[in-house]
């Protein structure tokens, strides 16, 4: 398994998902574990009697069949698939409408699904908050800057009730995978891809209810995770590039090295008329 | 290409073998045998895990352009196509000798002088080894780990009033994995020589691959392509003229991939998500449901 997850981080972000089927392939006794712990783009389906798209994952699953969280049947129908009990489902239809909200502001566009179910814990719950936009431009980018690119985020919140009754505890866990290629200007081709995962706990007061407290969380997670992967994972591929080949001086009237060849010269002419 | 192909119920050995090398083949720069030693875990079958190094190595290698030191200490040699003699034999011609590769090892394990039949004849030689000087200088100057090799790559035998080809090769390789980065710098310019139209055409390719690793998975990969002519000339002009085509592209295609990095922040990253809403404030999570059932109403009213 820990080879398994080492050959993950290795392998181009872009192909984690050929990667993940050949592994399955190869470890079919470890299936689940690998599906459980190896985060895959976002699928897609078409809640028809809604007339809106809902994300796939494995908390929204019953066999082959998934869940809409718009009109809480399975797709395909499946008769007697798990559904979350009425409180779960009514905080559910609410965090859906909200999050959808939030997306819309932060990705002018895209996909998102929210998903709760109940865990072992008295009265606590689980969440999975899911978003996938397209944002080339034959997608949803506004600018039409990319040939491609695709940003899928993750989190699963895990909400238990403390012993005072006012607040809770929050456990959550976000990964964001990302690919995007962009046309450099030359014949070429710019890709970057990557995805990382990362993890907050906090204690929030109840005051304003779970929805808010986790929609805090998640909105500074993403905002971090953005961060993250702009200033210090791009960062450091562009530092790579730069220490590979070092930007020469371009030879113009003002660079150091037209400077000093500029001196050179007029050295040479003052030196020719003495 | 889907490595994986139909699911069966048992794979078959050749079918592991397929995967096992796609893994391989897909390393990162510099990465390939932290891949092969999970691999092996993942596999725990040996006799495939070797079938598929055998020929995921020298694949892998020759596309990385990798560089050796050779078992003599008399330089480095270039694992590539273009200098390949045989499977794992590669030719060196600063120093005209053939080297023997083990390419899973990744080392040299010995070296042997050149035959003759091996070698460009004096004219196309003249042309590459004052190419080769030049490049040499380039490299020294602007790649700090680079290595660099020219080749004869097409009439290796011609005299004074033939056509032939030379490849020049430039590859630099940064690896620092307990810093969680490895990256590769690949350029391959080929320089037709046309003694009838007395033109050199030169068209380059050029490749970077980065992998930056500490707790995340994140991947560049650019490639670019261009060509370029200049007139020919004697071997030494004609070189200072080839090098510093090469030089100029080089240096004009980083500059345009600094002005990538420098757009991808503010422009290119906002077509997937915003660093804030437009309205520049965090998303008011508190008046939300508010916002919704307003949403829900202008909805309902424009439907009227």
């Amino acid at each position: 398994m820990e080879a398994a997850l080492g050959l993950m981080r290795r392998m181009p972000p872009s192909l984690s998902r050929t990667a993940l089927s050949s592994l399955l392939l190869l470890l079919p006794d470890h299936s689940s574990e690998l599906l459980s712990l190896v985060d895959q783009p976002l699928e897609v389906l078409w809640d028809e009697g809604c007339g809106k798209q809902f994300l796939l994952c494995d908390y929204n699953r019953d066999g082959d069949s998934h869940r809409s969280p718009w009109s809480n049947t399975y797709h395909p129908p499946l008769e007697d698939g798990v559904l979350p009990p009425a409180h779960l489902r009514d905080l559910e239809v609410e965090a859906n409408e909200i999050f959808a909200l939030y997306r819309d502001q932060y990705y002018e566009g895209g996909i998102s699904s929210v998903y709760l179910w109940e865990t072992d814990s008295p009265e606590g719950f689980a969440a999975c908050f899911l978003i996938k936009k397209d944002g080339s431009r034959t997608g949803e980018g506004r600018r039409g800057l990319l040939e491609q690119g695709l940003w899928d985020a993750i989190h699963v919140i895990e909400v238990e009730k403390a012993n005072d009754e006012t607040t809770a505890h929050y456990c959550l866990t976000s990964t964001v995978m990302l690919s995007m290629k962009s046309a450099t200007g030359f014949q070429g081709s710019f890709d970057l891809s990557g995805s990382i995962t990362r993890q907050m706990e906090a204690d929030l007061s109840l005051s304003e209810g779970h929805l808010s407290n986790m929609g805090r969380m998640i909105e500074d997670m993403e905002s971090k995770l953005r961060n993250g992967l702009d200033q210090v994972y791009f960062g450091k591929t562009r530092e790579m590039v730069f220490t590979l080949r070092e930007p020469l001086d371009t030879l113009t009237a003002t660079s150091a090295t037209g400077q000093s060849i500029q001196h050179e010269v007029i050295n040479d002419i003052v030196r020719s008329r003495t | 290409m889907d490595p994986t192909g139909p699911v069966g119920e048992e794979l078959s050995d050749e079918q592991k073998i397929r995967i096992a090398k796609w893994f391989l083949l897909n390393s990162p720069p510099g990465e390939i045998q932290y891949v092969a030693k999970d691999l092996q875990g993942v596999l725990s079958n040996d006799v495939i895990y070797q079938a598929a190094a055998r020929e995921a190595f020298p694949i892998h290698n020759k596309e990385q352009l990798l560089s050796v030191e050779m078992s003599d200490g008399s330089g480095h040699v270039l694992v590539c196509q273009y200098g390949e003699i045989s499977i794992n034999h590669f030719i060196e011609l600063r120093t005209a000798q053939v080297a023997t590769i083990n390419h899973i090892k990744q080392v040299c394990t010995g070296v042997r002088l050149a035959t003759d039949s091996e070698l460009p004849s004096t004219y196309p030689e003249g042309y590459r080894s004052a190419i080769d000087s030049e490049v040499m200088r380039y490299v020294e100057e602007a790649f700090p780990a680079g290595h660099c090799a020219v080749y004869v790559t097409k009439g290796k035998d011609v005299d004074d009033s033939g056509c032939f080809e030379l490849t020049i090769v430039i590859s630099s390789a940064k690896l620092s994995p307990k810093n969680f980065c490895n990256g590769r710098w690949r350029s391959i310019w080929v320089a037709q020589f046309d003694n009838g139209l007395r033109t050199v055409e030169l068209k380059g390719h050029i490749k970077i691959s980065a992998h930056y690793f500490e707790d995340g998975n994140v991947q560049l990969d650019t490639v670019y392509d261009d060509k370029e002519s200049t007139i020919l000339q004697g071997p030494s002009e004609t070189a200072s003229a080839v090098v510093t085509i090469i030089q100029n592209f080089e240096s004009a295609y980083l500059a345009c991939l600094e002005d990538c990095y420098s757009k991808l922040s503010d422009n290119t990253f906002k077509e997937l998500r915003r660093k804030l809403p437009i309205t520049r404030t965090l998303f008011p999570w508190h008046t939300a449901r508010q916002l919704s059932m307003n949403r829900e109403l202008t909805r309902e009213m424009s439907n009227k």
